[in-house]
């Protein structure tokens, strides 16, 4: 008994996570295992690798080291709180969980801690308005307008007339694949087309009944909202129904080498919206190779692909809005709530990005006090099968805001009226 | 050496029917739940309430309902995940329909809407036996998922199909929502866990557990000598679900605040808590509580070894523990088949006999 009291006492002392000494922290709530992992990893290496990069080359930043306490969450709510709750007390200064269920958990806790959340193209998309959701961002996409870029890239195809089209829905069954239904729904009514909606079970292998569904109804055009191995097997399904992949549009979300790859030639011409360029020519890859990759620091394994440039992307966007937070605090040492106002007031120009090393990567945008949604542009890449490249084939354009913008302020004023949260910015 | 049971008579009937004839044990019972009511509330914080001790709780009370249809009345279950949803969606539907309600009265009518689809889905047991009933309530997890993903009614029409708690009080607390205290949400959660250990306990103990384990032992010996099976299962397959309900329905409200059902109570949670239950013992309430522990708090505890202690990549981590975790189970299956309940008894009884143990 004696000893199963020691013992209790020292699982009760391990439990306990240690805290881990540094001064500028972004948590990094990612996941390397299950369904997801492929689709993870990337992410989290760049991420990684940027905030890396910058201790490396620069010392931090503004001279303070930079740390990112890794927590597998394995895309699963559940551990995702226990990840939020052992790395807040580090002095977390943003979240960025790459996943919207863990999101939607995280808003109400995050806001209630005075952390924010940068949900850069993914979580609610109603937190695009500032006004409500004071520690919640989503710049520089969300669903809704991305969405209402896959529709009026059919238009462009169609010289803006859809009617009568029919247009399949393939979403993951979750909070992250519903997202976009409201919208189409919108749009569907606003041009005439017919949508149909399509569910695909965690964690989407199984998708022949939906492809049996589309080969009869013979849809015009499919676009998918789906993650992990879903896209490659959804891919693959097109491929094997030789559904013509010009045709076949995803989500930010759903275009990545991971994705594409296992189809083969077959996936040739297949597209999906873009948050940013892609590839590894930029002189950050410089500074990458020389710093990390060469000295070991860092396998560079998926440098240049799609989803390694989106978590260099958002390690960029998070170090840009700690830069601008130790500007507007005059601190060095910023705490969460400077890191608030500062992705609040964070302006991204091209003459920024270029001497980030990132010429000519993103848009350029500004995020405000009622607009945390950013510019809420994407633009379209194509996958080259044979020169296993993606290319953007569209310039960033913006999303159809009458309708967009319309959602948003109905759902975010639900939300507000829901939780007694008053206006803010007024 | 820790028992010292000599002048322990017991002089009525009562006494000697307890739940803890031996005073080493009753004290000991005491003291943890003095430690647990009155000492950890005041140390609690925000980690140990949403890492650890919340899912604790909450998964013990659903393997103790578990427990009850599997562990005591033998029959195989695997649509848990599918009540805990049915808990958690009841307990939505209630909150938002009547704001004013208390939430104990919300969990408790949770229970009570689970108990009767778990009614619903027990009818087959009268006729379907072991691996088949098995089936049959997989069937149940299915159809509820399926269920609370298709009816938009369920969910109140939100865009993505997710249920959120809205903030609700306990006497001026905040108990659902972002702002609780962590003493709050434990305190509530080991308020329903106490009460319903004890009354499952008791349960157990009393007539209708004794005609639960008469089925589970035989069922045809059972009915022979005035066990009438369709009752007993009944009784058994609404009282485990009322258990799990509760459990699902605090698992949504108090713990998560927002839930997606496919996620949250898709098959893999049946099998997590039938795990528990294999694990911790059957037909054993300290079996049910180890399980739960076992269950919640290993990976947590590895976790917080290989990565805060030794320093490993969290997803190496993440691999080791679901072998660690794995082979355990596997281990704990082979060395002792009746669950750490056994253990823990096999142990006891060597104490009480110190220090001449056979």
């Amino acid at each position: 008994m004696k000893l199963t009291k020691l013992a209790i006492a020292a699982l009760a002392g391990t439990l306990a996570a240690g805290p881990v000494l540094a001064d500028l922290v972004f948590p990094g709530l990612h996941y390397r295992t299950g369904a997801y992992g492929p689709n993870g990893i990337p992410y989290a290496d760049g991420y990684v690798d940027y905030f890396a990069l910058l201790n490396e080359r620069d010392g931090g930043i503004g001279g303070v080291m930079t740390s990112v306490p890794e927590c597998e969450t394995a895309y699963n709510t559940e551990k995702g709180v226990e990840c939020y709750e052992s790395t807040k007390g580090m002095g977390s200064l943003v979240y960025q969980p790459l996943s919207t269920g863990i999101t939607y958990q995280l808003i109400p806790k995050a806001t209630a801690d005075g952390i924010p959340i940068l949900s850069m193209g993914y979580g609610r998309t109603s937190a695009a308005n500032g006004k409500v959701f004071s520690h919640v961002f989503n710049f520089p996409g969300n669903y809704w307008t991305g969405a209402s870029a896959v529709i009026n890239h059919i238009l462009d195809m169609n010289n803006g007339d859809i009617k009568g089209k029919k247009i399949s829905l393939l979403y993951h069954n979750s909070a992250y694949g519903r997202e976009p239904i409201r919208t189409l729904e919108a749009l569907a009514e606003k041009h005439g087309f017919k949508l149909t909606l399509l569910a695909v079970d965690h964690p989407g292998q199984e998708q022949k009944s939906q492809w049996l569904q589309i080969r009869r109804e013979r849809p015009d055009y499919v676009t998918m909202w789906g993650w992990g191995v879903m896209n490659q097997v959804a891919l693959q399904e097109a491929a094997n129904m030789r559904f013509p992949m010009e045709n076949f549009i995803g989500i930010w979300w759903s275009g990545s080498e991971q994705d594409v790859l296992p189809a083969g030639d077959a996936a040739h011409g297949y597209k999906a919206l873009a948050l940013h360029n892609t590839g590894s020519d930029y002189p950050l890859y410089d500074d990458l190779k020389k710093y990390l990759y060469d000295t070991g620091k860092a396998s560079g394994e998926h440098a240049g692909t799609v989803l390694y440039s989106r978590g260099l992307y958002a390690g960029m966007l998070a170090a840009e809005a700690a830069r601008t937070a130790q500007e507007i605090s005059g601190r060095k040492d910023i705490t969460s709530e400077d890191m608030r106002d500062g992705l609040e007031a964070l302006k991204i120009t091209q003459e920024r990005m270029a001497e980030i090393g990132l010429p000519n990567f993103g848009p350029s945008f500004e995020v405000s006090c009622e607009n945390h949604g950013g510019p809420m542009i994407s633009a379209v890449q194509q996958w080259d099968a044979k020169a296993k490249k993606w290319s953007l084939i569209t310039d960033f354009a913006g999303a159809d805001m009458d309708v967009v913008g319309r959602l948003i302020d109905e759902d975010s004023a639900a939300y507000a009226a829901e939780n007694n949260i008053t206006e803010r910015c007024n | 050496m820790l028992y010292r049971e000599s002048g322990d008579f017991k002089t009525s009937y009562s006494q000697d029917q307890q739940t803890f004839p031996i005073v080493f044990d009753r004290v000991g019972y005491f003291i943890l739940l003095a430690l647990a009511l009155l000492v950890v509330p005041l140390i609690i914080n925000d980690y140990w309430v949403n890492a650890v001790i919340l899912p604790f709780l909450i998964y013990s009370i659903a393997a103790i309902g578990l427990n009850i249809l599997t562990g005591y009345c033998g029959q195989v279950s695997l649509g848990s995940g599918g009540f805990m949803a049915v808990g958690a969606y009841a307990s939505y539907k209630l909150m938002t329909a009547f704001p004013d309600m208390s939430m104990v009265i919300v969990i408790l009518l949770s229970g009570g809407v689970t108990a009767l689809v778990g009614l619903l889905f027990g009818l087959p047991s009268l006729r379907i036996k072991g691996f088949y009933l098995a089936v049959a309530t997989l069937a149940a997890q299915f159809f509820l998922v399926w269920l609370f993903n298709r009816v938009p009614w369920f969910y109140n029409y939100s865009a993505t199909g997710m249920i959120k708690a809205p903030e609700r009080t306990i006497f001026g607390q905040p108990i659902t929502g972002a702002e609780v205290s962590p003493a709050i949400s434990y305190l509530f959660c080991l308020g329903f866990v106490l009460f319903l250990a004890w009354i499952a306990r008791n349960m157990t103990r009393g007539v209708n557990g004794r005609k639960w384990m008469a089925i589970r032992d035989m069922d045809i010996a059972a009915e022979i000598i005035g066990v009438n099976p369709l009752r007993t299962k009944l009784t058994a397959f609404a009282a485990s679900s009322f258990y799990v309900g509760v459990a699902g329905a605090l698992l949504f409200s108090v713990y998560l605040g927002s839930v997606e059902v496919g996620e949250a109570f898709g098959v893999g949670k049946s099998f997590l808590i039938l795990f528990m239950i294999i694990i911790g013992g059957l037909g054993s309430m300290f079996g049910s509580f180890a399980g739960a522990a076992f269950m919640v708090l290993m990976p947590v505890l590895l976790k917080n070894i290989m990565v805060g202690q030794f320093g490993w990549a969290p997803d190496l981590a993440a691999h080791f523990e679901f072998v660690i975790v794995g082979g355990l189970i596997v281990l704990f299956l082979i060395l002792e088949p009746h669950g750490i309940a056994q253990l823990w008894r096999i142990a006891k009884e060597k104490l009480r006999l110190w220090p001449f143990p056979h």
